[in-house]
C-alpha cells in the first residue's frame, strides 16, 4: 500500500487544467478494457445536489457488514442470520423515527420517496374512495405526486391544484376554501425541490387536524436539513428519501401515523411485510444506510444549516453584486438556504448551462430535463417565459466547500456577462427600450 | 479506566486529521478536515471527565470510519491508475492520479 501513496502529491496544486469538453467528466483510459467508465460530474454544486447528492463516508461505512458479512433475510424468524439483520433493520427503523419524532412502527421502509409518495395519495385516496373523493394538493408539488393525483383523476376522484403566490407559498385561506366535506387528503411538499421553498407547515397541519383531513407531506428535500416533528407539525403521513440526506439510492420511507390511526389501500401486494402495507423484502443494508443517515443528520444539522446558510449567501450577494438583473426565485425568508433557483435576464438558460459544463448544473428538474420546457414550478409562481427559460438551480450541501461556491460564482458571472455581449436583447436593454413594448414579427 | 489526558486527545486529534488527509476524494477529504478541526474546537472547554470520555469514544469511533473508508478508496486504484472517485476540483485534476 505505501508505493501506492508515493504517487499522490502531497498537496493540491493548480496544475494542468484539463478542459472537459462533455458535461460529466470520463476517467476510463482504454488501458483498462475491463473497467467501466465511470462518468462523473467534477462538481455536485448544482441542482443535481438536490437530486443525487454524495453519500456519506459513515452511511457506507454502517452499511458494509450488511452488504459483505451479515446478508440473512431480515424476514426469516428461524435462524441467526436473519435475527441479526432483522435486529439491524429495527434499529434503522428507529433512527429513522427518531429524526421526526415518530414512533418506530410508523416507520415503513420502501423504495424511496416517489414509491411513498405513491402509496400516500393513492392509498389513502382508495381506501377512504366510499365516503370521500376529493384531494388537494398543490401546483408545485414534485412530479410524482402530480402524477398520482392525475392517475386518480381518472378513477374517478376530484383533485384541487392549488395555485401558489408569487414568492412559491400558498395561501392559507384559499386552502381552507378548498376543504370539501369529502376531502380525504391534502398533500403539501416542505420544501421545493427546484425553488427551495419552505412551506407553512405547521399551520397547514393545523388546519387540516381541524377539519379532519389527513395531512401528507413530502419531506425529501426537507428532512435532515431543517427540523421536523410530525406530532408539533400535524402530520400524518410524510415521504422520506434516502439520498438526499447522504445515504444510499433505491431506499426511502414513508411514516404513517396510528394514532389517529391512518388507513391506507396498500400499492405492493404480498406477503405482507412491514404492516401488511408494503410487502417485499426490505433490503437491509440500504435500510441500515437510511437509518446511519438520519443518525447523523440529526447530529449534523445545526452544524450544517449554519454553514449552509453562509455558502448560500455567498453564493447569492457575490453574484448579485456583480451581475445586474438576477432575480431569485422564491420567498427570500422562508427557503431552505441549501436550494438557490436564480434567473438571469437576457441570457439564455441552456446556453449558460453548457457554458457551466464543468460546474454540474442543470436547468429544469432532472425528473423533466428530457425537454427543454421551463419548470412548471417557475410557471406557477408566475414567473416570465423568458426569465423561466434562463434560471439555474444551485444546490449547496453538507460537502460543498467555499473554493467550490467561488469558482462557480466566478464562472458564472464570466458567462452571463459574456452571453449578455451577445445578446441583442440586451442591447437593447441598454438603449432603453422596453422589451414588452416590441411587437416581434413572424417571418 | 484513566481518565483522557490532554496529550491523549490531542494525539487523537493530530490521527484523524492525518487519517483524512488520505482521502482520495476531495469534497470528502474537505469535509472531514473541517469537521474534525470545527468538532475538537466546539469542545475545547468541556471539563465534565465523562463527556470527555464520550467525546473521545466518538473520536476513537470516527478514526476508524474514516481510516476503513480511506483504505476502500484507495483499493479502488487499479495498478496505479485511479478512477475518478469522489468529485475533483477541476483545476488539479490530472487524468494519470485523479487527484
Amino acid at each position: 500500500m505505501d508505493d501506492v501513496h508515493q504517487n499522490l502529491p502531497e498537496s493540491s496544486t493548480r496544475g494542468n487544467l484539463v478542459e472537459q469538453r462533455t458535461l460529466f467528466v470520463s476517467v476510463a483510459p482504454a488501458a483498462m478494457p475491463t473497467a467501466k467508465p465511470i462518468m462523473k460530474p467534477i462538481f455536485i454544486l448544482s441542482k443535481q445536489l438536490a437530486v443525487c447528492v454524495l453519500q456519506d463516508p459513515r452511511v457506507l461505512d454502517s452499511m458494509l457488514p450488511y452488504l459483505m458479512t451479515y446478508y440473512g433475510n431480515p424476514h426469516s424468524r428461524t435462524h441467526a442470520y436473519g435475527w441479526e439483520s432483522e435486529a439491524a433493520m429495527e434499529k434503522a427503523r428507529r433512527q429513522v423515527a427518531d429524526l421526526i419524532g415518530a414512533d418506530h412502527r410508523e416507520i415503513i421502509f420502501t423504495s424511496g420517496a416517489t414509491e411513498s409518495n405513491n402509496m400516500a395519495i393513492k392509498g389513502v385516496a382508495r381506501f377512504y374512495k366510499s365516503r370521500k373523493k376529493h384531494i388537494v394538493t398543490t401546483q408545485t408539488e414534485h412530479k410524482c405526486v402530480l402524477d398520482s393525483c392525475r392517475s386518480l383523476e381518472t378513477e374517478g376522484f376530484q383533485v384541487t391544484y392549488l395555485p401558489v403566490k408569487r414568492n412559491g407559498l400558498i395561501d392559507l385561506k384559499e386552502l381552507e376554501a378548498a376543504l370539501q366535506p369529502d376531502t380525504s387528503l391534502v398533500s403539501v411538499m416542505t420544501v421545493n425541490n427546484e425553488i427551495g421553498v419552505k412551506q407553512p407547515i405547521r399551520d397547514i397541519g393545523e388546519i387540516c387536524r381541524a377539519h379532519k383531513v389527513f395531512f401528507h407531506t413530502d419531506a425529501a428535500q426537507a428532512i435532515g436539513k431543517i427540523p421536523m416533528d410530525v406530532n408539533d407539525m400535524k402530520i400524518d403521513l410524510m415521504s422520506i428519501s434516502g439520498h438526499k440526506i447522504y445515504g444510499p439510492k433505491g431506499v426511502g420511507a414513508i411514516y404513517v401515523r396510528r394514532r389517529p390511526r391512518v388507513r391506507l389501500e396498500p400499492l405492493q401486494s404480498g406477503g405482507g411485510q412491514e404492516r401488511g402495507l408494503r410487502s417485499g423484502t426490505v433490503p437491509t443494508p440500504l435500510a441500515v444506510g437510511l437509518g446511519a443517515a438520519c443518525e447523523v443528520a440529526q447530529q449534523e444539522m445545526e452544524y450544517d444549516h449554519k454553514r449552509i446558510s453562509l455558502l448560500a449567501e455567498r453564493l447569492v450577494t457575490k453574484i448579485m453584486n456583480e451581475v445586474p438583473d438576477v432575480v431569485m426565485n422564491g420567498d427570500r425568508e422562508h427557503r431552505y438556504p441549501g436550494c438557490v433557483n436564480l434567473s438571469f435576464a437576457y441570457v439564455e438558460g441552456e446556453s449558460l448551462l453548457m457554458a457551466l459544463k464543468d460546474v454540474a448544473l442543470s436547468s429544469g428538474s432532472a425528473c423533466t430535463s428530457a425537454s427543454l420546457e421551463p419548470s412548471y414550478v417557475l410557471r406557477a409562481i408566475g414567473t416570465d417565459e423568458d426569465l423561466a427559460h434562463s434560471s439555474i438551480r444551485f444546490g449547496i450541501g453538507r460537502f460543498t466547500t467555499e473554493e467550490e461556491v467561488d469558482y462557480t460564482v466566478q464562472k458564472c458571472i464570466q458567462h452571463v456577462k459574456r452571453l449578455r455581449e451577445m445578446s441583442p436583447l440586451w442591447e437593447m436593454v441598454q438603449d432603453g427600450i422596453d422589451l414588452k413594448s416590441i411587437k416581434w414579427t413572424q417571418h | 479506566m484513566a481518565a483522557s489526558s490532554r496529550a491523549q486527545v490531542l494525539r487523537l486529534y493530530r490521527a484523524l486529521l492525518r487519517e483524512s488527509q488520505r482521502f482520495s476524494g476531495y469534497n470528502y477529504r474537505m469535509y472531514a478536515i473541517r469537521r474534525i478541526r470545527d468538532a475538537f474546537r466546539e469542545n475545547k472547554n468541556i471539563e465534565d471527565t465523562e463527556k470527555i470520555e464520550e467525546l473521545v469514544n466518538k473520536a476513537k469511533a470516527n478514526l476508524e470510519i474514516i481510516h476503513r473508508q480511506v483504505y476502500l478508496l484507495i483499493l479502488q486504484w487499479q495498478g496505479g491508475k485511479q478512477m475518478s472517485i469522489g468529485y475533483y476540483w477541476p483545476t488539479v485534476f490530472h487524468a494519470e492520479t485523479g487527484y
